[in-house]
């Protein structure tokens, strides 16, 4: 069988056409992942953020409830959006923390360790960074995991593959796959309040205010007198990831 | 996974809530291990074609469909794998472009698509068109569908078959790399976890890869001539094991550069994973991989290089270092997947992998993905024989 090259170049030029109508058709569904929008919240107003202050943590594991009632996360011990560690430093050893979070806090911690023994003692609360370089977006094959332009990590559950790369790529362990949906779910600085003008679940119920959401495109957010009065640091900054969870006197243990 | 909270009581340490359970299960071990095979197999092939390693010739044909056979199972534990496989064209449809990942589908088809399949058309045209002449009923419309409406077998045609084959190994080689070098860029570019994040785990995977293709094929050639009750080409033999130590070589070096390194480094992560080897991965690291999957096959492949041996004793060698090679090999794709989630990122602690066993992650899924490829080459193998007698043409060629 000969086919002449005339005939070849037409034929291939249509299945071209073709194939290049139905791209630009598909086009405008891929440019149109937008987040969530709530009315009369603008994206572009904010950036937001969150700061902890560890010296006020009382490890009574409030957040850890309010977070998975609030957002529907499962029960079991495997699924934390935000969770609380203790850390324990015999003698002040930096190197060998020990460390626990049963069931993530979430009913708080039985006395261990008695005040005057020689050891240091501190709760840590961890939830997900919201980093400005997150590792966890930049592996997403099919850009399910995603930055929000007001500085929020979000997901796509009904774009999301649950191939768990993700979750390997999350230096902070924030992230799980939900068992019921077979996706990633993770701390969304509770989207659905504060683009409504209210703070995140955790921040709510946190008696001594140890947790406090920010906004750092807000001038007048307290955050800004708090990054400025106290030592900050962030989780892990050998990863440069851009971490948006401010911790107030952090202890060189935590990891 | 199901929910099993016994696993918290296995649990040594201190591990973030959400890492307890392993993310990446035994299926994610296969996916490393069979497109290494495909890689290994193809640069094989190509020794003959590009590099006019003549004595490997008997293997050529065998190891393009062994390629295909495991290329086209390759995919299936990723799908399997994944909590919404329906939603996986996606990839192909919006891609993410900074994921590693998301080039998966792309360079698997320009691998399966571009590079193999068409290799194996080229070199096999003339044989198809001749059985679509001579075979009767179902067989013959097979043949006539392989042929994809060609039909012209003259000197001329076949020499331009060959010229075009020749083009495609040469770009085949390249993509081969590519295929295994990116599986091992998925694992090492993850900075968050130390155990695979190195530079190194792209060129260590794919001579890795080289190491069990080469065995593979050359375990194959074995099993089919003696199936076939035809004499082993000892010279064919010879070669491919005499490359199968050189890759292993090179393999074994670059993982020993990783292990001095991390050892002399030891950096805030080497306390955690040197502790990890030494408890919980001492016996698929130390004992299998290393000791069983290497430096034992090492010794008997450099036997056979030192010592004159009789045929009999060298392929006994040969089959025996094969096997081990094999063990090894999947083995390392165990520690690197399995091992890099045993402990904690905030290297605190270590968790447990507890296989299901007829679930959809399970052992009995692994195995039969396994056994698949197999059951692909026996019918590549009926549809296509790569025997030298059938490959007359390259001779005359």
């Amino acid at each position: 069988m000969v086919t002449d090259r005339r005939e070849f170049l037409i034929g291939g030029g249509r299945v071209l056409l073709i194939a290049s109508a139905a791209a630009s058709g598909a086009l405008k569904y891929v440019l149109a992942g937008a987040a969530e929008q709530a009315p009369g919240y603008v994206l572009d107003d904010h950036w937001w953020a969150m700061t902890i202050d560890i010296d006020r943590c009382i490890g009574c594991g409030n957040c850890v409830r309010a977070c998975k009632a609030e957002n529907d996360v499962p029960r079991e011990p495997f699924f934390f959006r935000t969770w609380v560690e203790r850390y324990h430093l015999p003698e002040g050893d930096v190197d060998r923390p020990v460390v626990d979070s049963p069931d993530g806090g979430f009913d708080g911690f039985k006395e261990l360790y008695r005040p005057g023994d020689g050891s240091k003692n501190f709760y840590v609360p961890k939830l997900c960074n919201h980093c400005a370089h997150s590792p966890c977006v930049q592996v997403c094959p099919v850009g399910a995991t995603f930055d929000s332009p007001d500085g929020v990590v979000l997901v796509d559950k009904t774009y999301c593959l649950g191939c768990r790369y993700c979750v390997q790529a999350c230096p902070y362990g924030c992230r799980f796959i939900d068992p019921r949906t077979r996706t990633v779910d993770k701390c969304t600085f509770c989207y659905h309040r504060i683009t409504k003008g209210l703070t995140t679940a955790c921040c709510e119920v946190c008696p001594t205010d140890a947790r406090v959401l920010g906004d750092l495109k807000n001038p007048s957010d307290r955050i800004h007198a708090f990054l400025r009065e106290h030592t900050i640091h962030v989780l892990k900054p050998q990863m440069a990831t851009g971490a948006k969870v401010y911790y107030a006197d952090l202890d060189g243990s935590v990891r | 996974m199901g929910v099993d909270t016994a696993l918290l009581s296995q649990v040594e340490g201190f591990m973030y809530p959400n890492e307890v359970e392993l993310q990446w299960s035994v299926l994610i071990v296969l996916y490393p291990f069979i497109t290494g095979l495909v890689a290994g197999a193809f640069i094989l092939a190509s020794l003959e074609r590009v590099f006019k390693v003549e004595e490997v010739r008997p293997t050529y044909r065998l190891s393009l469909l062994t390629a295909l056979a495991f290329l086209l199972v390759a995919p299936l534990p990723l799908q399997l794998h994944l909590g919404h496989p329906e939603r996986s064209f996606e990839m192909y449809l919006t891609p993410h472009t900074t994921s590693a990942m998301a080039m998966f589908g792309f360079v698997y088809l320009w691998y399966l698509m571009v590079v193999l399949i068409v290799e194996i058309w080229l070199d096999y045209r003339r044989d198809i068109v001749l059985q679509a002449r001579s075979q009767t009923g179902v067989l013959q419309w097979v043949y006539r569908a392989m042929a994809l409406g060609s039909d012209n077998i003259s000197p001329r045609s076949l020499a331009i078959d060959d010229r075009v084959g020749r083009f495609i190994t040469i770009v085949g080689i390249p993509s081969a790399f590519l295929l295994h070098g990116y599986v091992g860029f998925i694992f090492g570019s993850v900075k968050a976890n130390p155990w695979w994040s190195t530079p190194l785990m792209p060129v260590v995977f794919l001579f890795s890869a080289m190491v069990s293709g080469i065995a593979l094929v050359l375990l194959l050639y074995m099993l089919v001539s003696w199936v076939r009750r035809t004499a082993i080409d000892m010279r064919c033999l010879d070669t491919v094991a005499r490359y199968l130590f050189y890759a292993f070589v090179i393999d074994f070096s670059l993982e020993m550069l990783d292990l001095v390194h991390r050892i002399y480094v030891a950096d805030e992560s080497f306390k955690s994973l040197d502790f990890m080897v030494k408890t919980r991965l001492f016996g698929s690291q130390i004992l299998l991989q290393i000791i069983i999957g290497t430096l034992l096959p090492l010794a008997l492949l450099a036997l056979t290089q030192l010592a004159r041996l009789s045929d009999r004793a060298r392929k006994g060698l040969y089959a025996t270092a094969g096997v081990l090679t094999m063990v090894g090999i999947f083995a390392m794709r165990w520690n690197v997947v399995i091992g890099g989630q045993l402990f904690s990122k905030s290297f605190l602690g270590y968790t447990v992998y507890k296989m299901d066993f007829a679930t959809r992650e399970g052992l009995l899924p692994a195995i039969l993905l396994m056994v698949l490829p197999f059951v692909i080459l026996a019918v590549l193998i009926r549809l296509l024989p790569p025997w030298p007698e059938s490959a007359a043409h390259r001779e005359s060629a």
